[in-house]
């Protein structure tokens, strides 16, 4: 039986990022919000506090504030044609669950996207003519632009404390900032953080070899913060357990460390955790949502009627409560029409090692965010006409961590355990430096999200399937990624430079990066995206959903930030236009 | 949405305080004055009223509160002007007498656990405005009974030798030698804030013992730390705006209000104007405190050194290398007073339990700390705390193993 509870306002599906920021700004406007978080309440003392939280098996290795399998997982398949079946350990990515999600486990990597990212179609097509794009790419312009967007980075830029250089002031292009940057308003909140040795030595040499690099933006911060909302961060101790950890000592921007302060001082605020969303309810002309059926953790289900429902879960989760709740018609591969699952998207980065004899670089001084980079390569920043491909990424070295059970690196032919592993590892540890590139992935015809035919959750409810490969396209953007590093890192005088390009097919036992893309995207025209430009559905105008299932294609960078600027930049629309005028805010 | 917007309407404070020795009838005569209201509002938050007698997530003023004090449980009243179990059959003339001098309707005596030694210094027009306060609340029914006490303390007249030994009734004379702001804030401290209650050493009957007048005291399992202007142990080096920040809004670049204090920001000091805090900063800096304390027993090398083996790996994160801590986040440890203090039973505490900060309006951040029990021992507490207690131009005595061993056997499985 199914218990129906009082109306809220707003009910908000996720309570991390974007569903946290969605939260302050609508309980700011005074409405009644309550959020339903599938995951348990998570703080910083209790939940990862620094005497207990750099424990590489429980946290790096077991996973534990990661989504666990057993509680939901996806289906898996190269091509349409192939049967799929269940991911039973992420490695590959790492979806979040809980308050806070993926935000309490991220590394802090805080960049914006290219202003041309977001007209990308329009972009290459007018610069290299249609034919250049591959016949089954199906990359589409966002319906916003970066101008548009740039209040809303620099929003959730202050909110964090992101410790950066600015490389383009107005216009005006910084010295040891990001050149290719599009124009930002103002400085970045906190100065960049200390580098260390390795990413000094690259910058040496990224600029001896004709390249401009910069400190990557991180949100691990430089010195302590108070942000707008009044909450206070402190600074970065580098103790290199940031991607997988939450941090212990509130120097990494997460909603625990911004805005949950605030948000839970609020009357017009109410969580429950433990309590999944099975689905948005419609009223009877399918038009409009009446709200969400949940289940909580001692198995009653509810009906939480809103005149609001912003969804707000982890990005595969958007595009399966869309999928279940049928809203949205289903995108189809066959005849490429439906939107709802359409250009499922994820990234490609590659790897170059470099092993020197007479340097020492104590890698596990380490911040998630630390690194000097390179964004040359990335995006539409070089003349992709020669090259036989679109796409591209930023590059460099960042010193993440060097935690013990996972950073062995030994040269190629080392045996892979036993007293010779040993010894090359504690020959090599210390002297020894990865370099990543960090690369797009645009969007194909036969990479999308849909209902799994055969296999289902505890609730009965069928999986998400996933079908996806990478393309040629991207796999030679890759390459060549790889081999601009190498040359980089080859001036630096190792003894020994390895490269690890991306190669296909797609592994889901590989990890690479937790930024999957797509299902929902936001796009110009009802016919081909499921989203508005605010986020909100074509097809239910009281039904917004936030997150990186926006995307129609993944970009060189790592999302965050984007995925932050879109909440706040929905949330202002909401308050501005849709509050005062219910319905849709472009006309379909 | 708790928008925390407080109107400044009728006196403030300050000036209330000039109208002393001209208390005027006709204001007390007016109890439904809108000004006599606002100002017994701002009495009663001054006075920290609700601290005791409102239950956490209970009904404002209902009562039901229990003190554990150290002659047994008392429970706060319900002063709510419900006629049969609260105050609404009280005179004014008994609302005044429970205020000076202990004696409730009737005159029963009262537990001095409500702090009349100190509101017998309220000024009638303050306490005929807190009255009219009081009968603007909700009534609530809800039968209390205050007096838990064993036998023998359990008998009513116990109390009268307690006060002919202990209790001084008076009204609040300002000090001809000490500025109107310093005054104002001697009135706000000792006659409404009761301060004194938790910073003031007891005697062995449980008064405030005149020497150690706000030299800290030992309550409820914690320290309260020295806030008189003594520079080592006390708050001497804190600015008047430190002060003022401390208590408006909970955190200041050395410290964060835990425990008891945590309470007194939330219910108290955080609503009060920062004209009446700037008042106390001034007369608190102004009290030399104790200047005899003999200089701490020098600790070991040895235990000094295990100490910041201990703090390296699991303060420093936080409270930084050098003891600095990062403002408005995580305490200063060097140059600290609370962290000299003779007594380290809050720190222990801390240390032991974790703790959690006080979120304001102003500074919501509310920072915890972890709690350390599970994973160190007696003796590394202990020559942690020693090391941060005697680092950093720090001084104060060593903290024994045994110390801790004390406290964690009291508070149980609590960590």
């Amino acid at each position: 039986m199914v218990r129906k509870l009082p109306s809220k306002d707003v009910v908000i599906i996720g309570l991390c990022w974007t569903g946290a920021i969605l939260a302050h700004e609508l309980t700011d406007e005074g409405l009644d919000v309550v959020a339903i978080e599938r995951g348990p309440w998570r703080d910083t003392a209790s939940d990862f506090p620094p005497s207990y939280a750099p424990d590489e098996l429980r946290y790096a290795i077991r996973g534990e504030l990661f989504l666990q399998p057993k509680q939901e997982t996806f289906t898996f398949r190269h091509k349409p044609n192939e049967m799929a079946l269940p991911i039973r350990q992420f490695v590959s990515f790492l979806p979040g669950t809980g308050v806070g999600g993926a935000g309490v486990h991220w590394n802090g990597q805080t960049w914006r996207f290219l202003p041309t990212d977001f007209n990308l179609k329009t972009h290459l097509t007018s610069r290299y003519g249609k034919d250049f794009l591959p016949a089954d790419m199906s990359i589409q312009d966002w319906g916003i632009t970066y101008d548009e967007l740039e209040p809303y980075y620099d929003k959730f830029e202050y909110l964090c404390g992101t410790s950066g250089k600015a490389g383009n002031l107005n216009g005006v292009i910084q010295e040891g900032g990001n050149p290719f940057e599009g124009p930002r308003k103002r400085a970045y909140p906190t100065p960049p953080q200390r580098q260390p040795y390795g990413p000094t030595l690259f910058a040496k040499a990224a600029i001896e070899t004709g390249h401009r690099p910069f400190p990557q933006p991180s949100s691990n911060l430089s010195q302590g913060y108070t942000n707008p909302l009044g909450v206070t961060l402190g600074e970065c101790t580098f103790c290199g357990f940031c991607e997988r950890f939450g941090c212990g000592n509130y120097s990494k921007a997460s909603v625990q460390t911004t805005i949950l302060p605030v948000l839970v001082r609020k009357s017009n605020f109410e969580a429950r955790t433990n309590s999944e969303v099975l689905k948005i309810e419609k009223d009877s002309t399918g038009k409009k949502a009446t709200g969400v059926t949940y289940i909580d953790a001692s198995g009653e289900t509810f009906f939480q009627p809103a005149d609001l429902v912003i969804v707000c879960a982890f990005m595969l989760d958007n595009a399966r409560l869309m999928l279940l709740s049928g809203i949205g018609k289903p995108y189809d591969p066959v005849s490429g029409e439906g939107v709802i699952g359409k250009n499922y998207s994820y990234q490609l980065t590659s790897g170059v090692t470099a092993f020197f004899d007479d340097k020492i670089f104590n890698p596990f001084i380490a911040s998630g965010a630390i690194g000097m980079m390179i964004d040359d390569y990335n995006g539409d920043n070089f003349d992709h006409g020669p090259m036989g491909f679109v796409g591209g990424g930023y590059m460099g070295m960042g010193q993440t961590g060097a935690r013990p059970i996972q950073t062995r690196p030994v040269p190629p032919g080392t045996p892979r355990w036993g007293s010779e592993w040993k010894a090359a590892t504690a020959q090599h540890y210390n002297s020894t430096i990865s370099f990543s590139t960090h690369g797009s992935n645009y969007s194909y015809r036969d990479a999308y999200l849909d209902l799994d035919p055969t296999y289902k959750d505890t609730h009965g409810r069928p999986l998400m399937r996933i079908t996806y490969d990478f393309h040629d396209n991207d796999l030679k953007m890759s390459g060549f990624l790889t081999d601009q590093l190498a040359s980089i890192v080859n001036a630096m005088g190792a003894k020994q430079v390895v490269k690890s390009p991306r190669k296909g097919p797609y592994d889901t036992s590989i990890y690479q990066t937790t930024h999957v893309c797509g299902g929902v995207i936001m796009g110009e025209d009802s016919a081909t995206s499921a989203v508005n430009k605010y986020l909100q559905s074509w097809d239910a105008s009281n039904v917004f959903v936030i997150g990186a299932s926006a995307f129609p294609q993944n970009a060189g960078y790592n999302p965050t930030n984007t995925v932050g600027a879109l909440a706040f930049w929905a949330a202002d629309a909401i308050r501005t236009q849709y509050l005062k005028n219910p319905g849709p805010l472009v006309q379909s | 949405m708790m928008l925390h917007m407080k109107p400044r309407y009728g006196l403030p404070l300050a000036a209330i305080l000039s109208v002393v020795g001209i208390a005027s009838v006709a204001q007390a005569g007016e109890p439904q004055s809108f000004d006599q209201i606002a100002r017994g509002r701002d009495v009663s938050i001054a006075s920290d009223c609700q601290g005791c007698h409102t239950m956490p997530g209970g009904l404002p003023f209902a009562g039901g509160l229990a003190l554990q004090t150290p002659f047994g449980k008392l429970v706060a009243a319900n002063i709510t002007p419900d006629m049969q179990t609260g105050i609404g059959s009280w005179t004014d003339e008994d609302f005044y007498n429970s205020l000076h001098e202990g004696r409730g309707k009737g005159g029963e005596l009262i537990y001095p656990a409500m702090p009349y030694p100190a509101y017998t210094k309220m000024t009638y027009d303050d306490a005929m405005a807190l009255r009219a306060y009081l009968r603007t609340v909700e009534p609530v029914t809800q039968d209390v009974v205050s007096n838990q006490l064993p036998f023998p303390f359990s008998i009513r007249a116990s109390l009268n030798v307690w006060n002919a030994l202990n209790f001084t009734q008076g009204t609040f004379k300002p000090d001809p030698n000490l500025s109107p702001d310093a005054n104002h804030g001697a009135y706000l401290v000792t006659a409404l804030g009761h301060c004194a209650t938790c910073h003031s050493g007891k005697t062995s009957l449980g008064a405030d013992e005149p020497k150690a007048f706000l030299t800290g005291g030992l309550l409820q399992g914690w320290w309260a730390p020295d806030i008189t202007g003594n520079m080592r142990t006390g708050i001497g080096g804190w600015s008047n705006d430190d002060i003022v920040q401390y208590l408006w809004t909970g955190v200041n670049r050395f410290s964060v209000a835990t425990g008891p204090m945590m309470e007194t920001v939330t219910n108290s000091t955080s609503k009060m104007s920062k004209e009446d805090l700037g008042a106390i900063a001034t007369y608190l800096k102004g009290i030399r405190g104790d200047q005899t304390a003999a200089p701490p027993k020098a600790a070991a090398d040895t235990v000094l050194e295990l100490g910041k083996v201990v703090y390296t790996d699991n303060c420093s994160m936080c409270h930084v290398q050098n003891g600095d801590g990062v403002s408005g986040l995580f305490p200063k440890l060097a140059t600290n007073g609370s962290v000299q203090s003779l007594n380290a039973t809050s720190q222990i505490r801390v240390v032991l339990q974790g703790g959690r900060g006080v979120s304001t309006q102003a500074a919501p951040t509310a920072p915890a700390m972890p709690s350390f029990g599970w994973k160190l021992g007696d003796a590394e507490i202990a020559a942690a705390l020693t090391y941060v207690r005697n680092s950093w131009s720090n001084a104060a005595p060593v903290v024994e193993a045994s110390d801790v061993k004390k406290l964690r056997d009291n508070l149980g499985g609590e960590d």
